[in-house]
């Protein structure tokens, strides 16, 4: 069966259009970054939330401990920007104090998982053979049942021990991103400049660190923004189920369990830590859009002209 | 009143850094039943003329001038407006027919189709016999049982075969061919080739077709335009063009397409340089900075079309220092191959004997049972002698590429013995294997996949060197040599692949390859991927690397007239098996065997007076 | 095409033994199912201690405990509780209920979220698609509990407004339902729908948006051009031939999506209050009890290999060129 000759050199061929001017892929990725304004936004965003939930609190009036007895169950007011909860607690300091948490877990769980999902993908993916085989098992295995189940068993006798938190929620949502990178670089692999490589002598380990890292370096970046926002859901639905960060320490899921209760009559307990949720979701999100569009050279389709 | 007439046709496409002008202002006319062929190396604007014509540009690019199809104006009409011509009165025939049928329907379907959308009133039963028909006039065996295929089914050839039934399905007035044979081996080019002659006659359209191979242009075309740098600077009847051409680019283009009957070692006339950035053209005729006759008067203001006779028009103020002259007394090269007469018997660099390599097809992902094998290399043996080259040709699937990869291994082969510089593979321990390597290198087909983009030059070609033991200031040095011996300058280290042009990306390839100063270069189809008159510089190259260092070359290719150029001896490879061997003039001229007769037959040349 | 499958399914029963093993043994290393009686007060003497430690077998080694296990379950017997009731009959009933919200959350999930993707693609970067793009992106960054309550809050809203109950939040039948099948019926839907929206809304988004990248990528393909060369309109080709294209890769999307909503069913069942598996799920887990959890995993498991073959059914019968001649 005949086979196509022509490579990439041919799409210049089709459109007839010029190889537009190089400039430096670093400058190239940050430009196309900054033009991306929901992406930029919430970096910044993000950022800034990081750095109030644990700058503001020693600023505020109430800690997340204090009970105010004149102030049960109060609306948002000038006293209490977000209102409180049945116990009197402020929840504005509440919520900051629970940002810490999911934010600083969701950062950590992302980057563990990450590493330990390069490292498998980019094993399986350039050996192959039984490695590759073992790890695809295990992979497939561990997808078999839903990860948020074994995660609950195995989280309720860390007892809300953070660390552990941490470690157990890297180990079990490494999986799919793993695939991500097994499959590129399967393709890397088939790529010519990997084969001279390795035809000039190079060695194994150092074509792996030298040519496929970098060149997966950016599905890997992009993943890692969006397993932020993965993260922080796993752990916010494990703290609201009673799993993860338990009481007296604050987390946003134990605050939303708290609200769930009373939704229907008190509905702003649970709306301000949700809407926070949210936010910090969505803000992981568009980075990780904001990052695949400026690393991905494929670019995407430019406006319409006018008619 | 001529069937198509395009008027200063513009097309430029706003990227995200600045305005690429892929075409700037193109005129000429097809006649119904005349062939036109627009003739141009990659970046001309040939592809986007062509998809301006049928309206089939990405939507951001903005058109102007004016294209009049049988009186009426294509330009500005609406999508829908245009989905009534386009398959009616345009039929298109693209590049790729390994991705241009959809894959979830058949091939009857999709020529029914083709049918249905234009004539509402034709039933399915009626769509589909024709559709047979159809297939059975561009040479499918048993169109009826065919028709129910899906596309997967069928080969690259027969899936253009198809793609050009779709075309003609309506009786166009006009028929567009985008580089049409370019995707296929040689012999099924020709059979292509036949078949559109057969659309052309049976539809009467006139054709355009868009191609870089100058050996299609004669074969097929009556008249062509040779484009560079987004307008015609040549327009000529296509016997005249190849006669009595008069614009330096259009010849230097004619000696730099290699020869069927060329000698071993002859020379090419490449154009050095690149074509220029489209986004901002220098003033004056594009093509002065690699013009050998260019004067100041050329720099400084873009020639229109000058008419030498009424048929026969060039861009040029300087024709009359083209005429009569040939490309390499233009360009001031040589062409002759060296005199000097090899030792003819030299020793064997490389010896294999009675290779083979099988492929188990295996299915299932948790107990894989074998269902079959392919039997890529079939017991192939041959000799490599010090300081010359051995051309192994083939079409895709004939083995070749899976020959030179067994034997670049450096491992035992399944069956047979290989032989590298005296050494029996089989027999090799770790250490003399890395020793090997460095006498044994390789060079690529696609010099943008062969580099890896992330590392600078430097690192590219440090590389094989700092793996071998060579300490920094020997790689500085070494670094500093190839460049030099490639035709690269020092400043060009600190650059990334991206910015060079494919030509010099190559040209990197070859310099990595000879870092270690091998004494073997394997090549798999290094200049395949290149444009005609880059091809030309690099095989001049490699012939001089030749005679420079003596270097014995495993030259892997599908295309005769490149490997005519290049080897003292020629192997001819057809699924798995070496089915002719010998002296590249001997096989050429006197082939002994069918096959090698009809690949030699298939290859269009360069020549008009051969139809 | 059988052989095909009848390998998978090989393939996939291993599997399935395999991830209940490692459920099993996990539970039984983290759970301490004696915690509730040691930490009773006064506690209770040693002997009782010993003799429900013997009850539950806790003193024999794991794989012991698990062929039991599987020999019961083999036989249709899921084991006991600590509380000393059968497994069996709960788990049936509670996978009826869980079984009527997953099915009909994912089929709408999927089907909506195929075709809001589509229409998206089709009418790129018009108002509609920004709006979807911008919806989805919004379910996707929130939790299912969240969407839950937040459509609670918005039922009441609907309530009040209309003042008729129209749409129900607990529970999957109102008590003091009365009349025939008729109102049982319609009493059931007006249940069903608040906890049904909230798993399909996730899964609707997570498919518009995987459909529309599919069928943007489809529509730099090759064949678009060839069938816009044909003479179809750009909508037309898009449609025809761009979006049978590219509902292939859905179908490998289908056997995670079904664990996704698995796990998005124990947070709608808890807040919405349905007695389903996820439900009994939290209990077990809270109840350090072995045998709830693996049995319900078991289901778990079963449940995603179903959506795995029918995932590669479906993709056999989209892709010509994976079928077996």
């Amino acid at each position: 069966m005949s086979e196509p000759i022509t490579t990439e050199t041919a799409t210049t061929a089709k459109s007839g259009v010029d190889v537009a001017r190089f400039a430096s892929r670093r400058a190239l990725v940050r430009r196309r970054f900054l033009r991306n304004k929901p992406g930029v936004v919430s970096l910044v965003l993000l950022v800034v939330l990081f750095i109030a939930c644990y700058a503001l609190p020693p600023l505020l009036p109430y800690s997340y401990t204090d009970l105010d007895f004149y102030a049960l169950q109060q609306p948002p007011s000038t006293d209490h920007w977000f209102g409180t909860n049945a116990l009197g607690q402020d929840l504005l300091a509440q919520t900051l104090r629970g940002m810490q948490k999911s934010m600083l877990i969701g950062v950590c769980v992302a980057f563990i998982s990450t590493i330990i999902a390069a490292t498998v993908g980019t094993i399986a993916g350039y050996f192959g053979g039984w490695r590759d085989r073992t790890l695809m098992w295990i992979v497939d295995l561990t997808l078999v049942v839903p990860s948020f189940l074994l995660i609950t068993i195995v989280v309720q006798r860390t007892r809300g021990n953070i660390v552990w938190l941490i470690v157990l929620l890297a180990a079990f949502s490494w999986m799919i991103s793993s695939r991500i990178v097994r499959g590129m670089t399967m393709s890397l692999r088939e790529r010519e400049f990997v084969a001279a490589a390795r035809y000039m002598g190079v060695r194994n380990w150092r074509v792996i660190v030298r040519h496929i890292v970098p060149n997966v370096a950016s599905i890997i970046i992009i993943d890692t923004a969006l397993n932020v926002g993965l993260a922080v859901l796993a752990e916010t639905g494990l703290s609201f189920l009673g799993f993860g960060i338990r009481p007296p320490d604050v987390s946003l899921g134990t605050l939303i369990a708290d609200g769930t209760k009373s939704v229907t009559t008190f509905p702003w307990v649970f709306l301000f830590p949700a809407g926070v949720l949210v936010l910090i979701i969505l803000c992981a999100n568009l980075v990780g859009d904001g990052l695949r569009d400026a690393l991905d050279p494929s670019a995407r389709p430019l406006r319409k002209a006018r008619k | 009143m001529s069937l198509l007439s395009v008027t200063d046709l513009a097309v430029t496409f706003p990227t995200e850094t600045e305005r690429v002008k892929a075409v700037r202002g193109m005129d000429f006319d097809v006649a119904a039943g005349e062939v036109v062929a627009l003739v141009g190396e990659s970046g001309s604007g040939k592809s986007a003329s062509a998809m301006a014509i049928i309206g089939l540009l990405p939507e951001y690019a903005e058109v102007s001038g004016s294209i009049r199809l049988n009186g009426d104006e294509l330009l500005g009409l609406s999508d829908n407006h245009m989905s009534r011509i386009r398959g009616k009165a345009i039929g298109t025939v693209f590049q790729d027919p390994m991705s241009a049928l959809t894959p979830v329907y058949t091939v009857g379907d999709q020529i029914a189709e083709a049918l249905e959308i234009h004539h509402r009133e034709m039933g399915k039963q009626a769509a589909r016999t024709r559709a047979i028909e159809l297939l059975e006039l561009v040479g499918i065996a048993q169109p009826e049982r065919r028709a129910r295929s899906f596309p997967h089914e069928l080969s690259g050839g027969e899936r253009q075969r198809v793609v050009i039934a779709i075309a003609i399905a309506n009786d166009p007035d006009l028929i567009i061919c985008d580089e049409p044979t370019t995707a296929l081996d040689v012999t099924v080019q020709a059979q292509i080739l036949e078949v559109l002659k057969t659309a052309r006659d049976v539809t009467g359209a006139g054709v355009l077709i868009i191609t870089h191979d100058l050996g299609v242009v004669a074969e097929f075309a009556d008249r062509a335009l040779v484009m560079y740098a987004g307008r015609a600077v040549e327009t000529a009847d296509v016997d005249v063009l190849y006669r009595d051409r008069r614009m330096p680019y259009t010849a230097g283009l004619l000696g730099s397409v290699p020869r069927l009957d060329a000698p071993q070692g002859a020379r090419l006339v490449p154009i050095a340089g690149a074509p220029p950035s489209m986004a901002a053209p220098p003033p004056g005729c594009p093509f002065a900075p690699r013009c050998p006759l260019a004067i100041a008067d050329c720099r400084a203001a873009e020639p229109a079309l000058i008419e030498i006779t009424p048929a026969h028009r060039a861009a040029c103020i300087r024709t009359e220092h083209v005429a009569g002259r040939t490309a390499a007394e233009i360009y001031g090269v040589s062409t002759e191959p060296p005199a000097a007469a090899r030792d003819a018997a030299a020793p064997a660099v490389l010896r294999v004997r009675d290779l083979a390599k099988t492929y188990k097809l295996t299915k299932g992902v948790v107990f894989r049972r074998q269902v079959g094998e392919v039997r890529a290399v079939d017991g192939v043996s041959f000799e490599l002698q010090q300081g010359r080259t051995l051309g192994i040709v083939g079409e895709s699937g004939s083995g070749k590429s899976t020959t030179l990869h067994q034997i670049l291994d450096l491992s035992a082969p399944q069956a047979g013995s290989i032989e590298v510089l005296g050494a029996d593979v089989a027999a090799l321990d770790r250490r003399s294997r890395r020793a090997l390597r460095g006498d044994l290198q390789v060079v690529f087909q696609d010099p943008v996949a062969s580099l890896d983009p992330r590392l600078p030059v430097f690192e590219v070609l440090a590389e094989p060197l700092q793996a071998n033991g060579f300490d920094k200031s020997r790689t500085d040095e070494r670094v500093a040599e190839l460049l030099g011996i490639v035709g690269l300058r020092r400043e060009d280290a600190s650059r990334y692949p991206a910015e060079f042009s494919g030509g010099q990306k190559q040209r990197i390839g070859i310099a990595r390859a000879l870092a270690l100063q091998p004494k073997i270069l394997a090549l798999d189809e290094p200049v395949s991927a290149l444009d005609v008159s880059i091809q030309a510089g690099i095989i001049n190259l490699l012939l001089d690397l030749q005679e420079q260092f003596g270097l014995s070359y495993l030259f892997v290719s599908h295309d005769l007239s490149v490997v005519k150029h290049l080897a003292h001896r020629v192997a001819v490879m057809y699924k798995g098996k070496i089915v002719e061997q010998g002296d590249g003039d001997q096989v050429f001229a006197n082939p002994q065997q069918d096959y090698t007769r009809r690949l030699l037959a298939a290859v269009p040349q360069p020549d008009p007076n051969r139809r | 095409m059988t052989r095909f499958l009848a390998g998978r399914l090989l393939n996939y029963l291993v599997l399935l033994a395999l991830a209940s093993f490692l459920t099993f043994s996990l539970a039984s290393l983290q759970f301490e199912p004696l915690d509730s009686l040691l930490q009773r007060n006064p506690r209770p003497p040693q002997t009782v201690i010993d003799a429900k430690a013997a009850d539950l077998d806790l003193d024999k080694p794991i794989p012991l405990r698990y062929g039991r296990w599987v020999t019961g379950v083999v036989h249709g017997d899921f084991g006991t509780t600590i509380g000393g009731q059968p497994v069996s009959d709960e788990l049936w009933r509670r996978i009826g209920v869980s079984l009527r919200l997953l099915i009909i959350g994912s089929v709408v999930g999927t089907v909506v979220g195929v075709v809001v993707g589509a229409w998206g693609a089709i009418r790129q970067y018009r108002v509609s698609d920004r709006v979807i793009t911008v919806l989805s992106l919004l379910v996707i960054s929130t939790p299912v509990f969240v969407i839950a309550n937040l459509l609670i809050l918005g039922a009441l809203q609907v309530n009040s407004v209309l003042g008729v109950q129209l749409f129900e939040y607990t529970g999957e039948t109102s008590p003091d339902a009365v009349g025939g099948a008729w109102n049982q019926l319609v009493d059931r839907l007006q249940h069903l729908v608040l906890p049904t929206f909230t798993l399909a809304l996730g899964a609707i988004a997570g498919y518009s948006r995987y459909q529309r990248n599919a069928m943007l990528d489809v529509l730099g393909q090759d064949f678009i051009r060839t069938a816009r060369a044909k003479g179809l309109t750009r909508r037309r080709a898009l449609f025809k031939h761009g979006l049978r294209t590219a509902l292939i890769p859905m179908a490998t999307l289908f056997a995670y999506s079904v664990a996704g909503l698995f796990t998005g069913a124990v947070f709608t069942e808890k807040i919405f209050g349905w007695h389903g598996v996820g439900e009994w799920f939290i209990h077990g887990v809270a109840t350090q009890d072995t045998n709830i959890v693996t049995a319900i995993t078991l289901f778990s498991g079963v449940t995603i290999l179903f959506a795995g073959l029918l995932s590669d059914i479906i993709y056999a019968a989209l892709d010509p060129r994976v079928r077996v001649q």
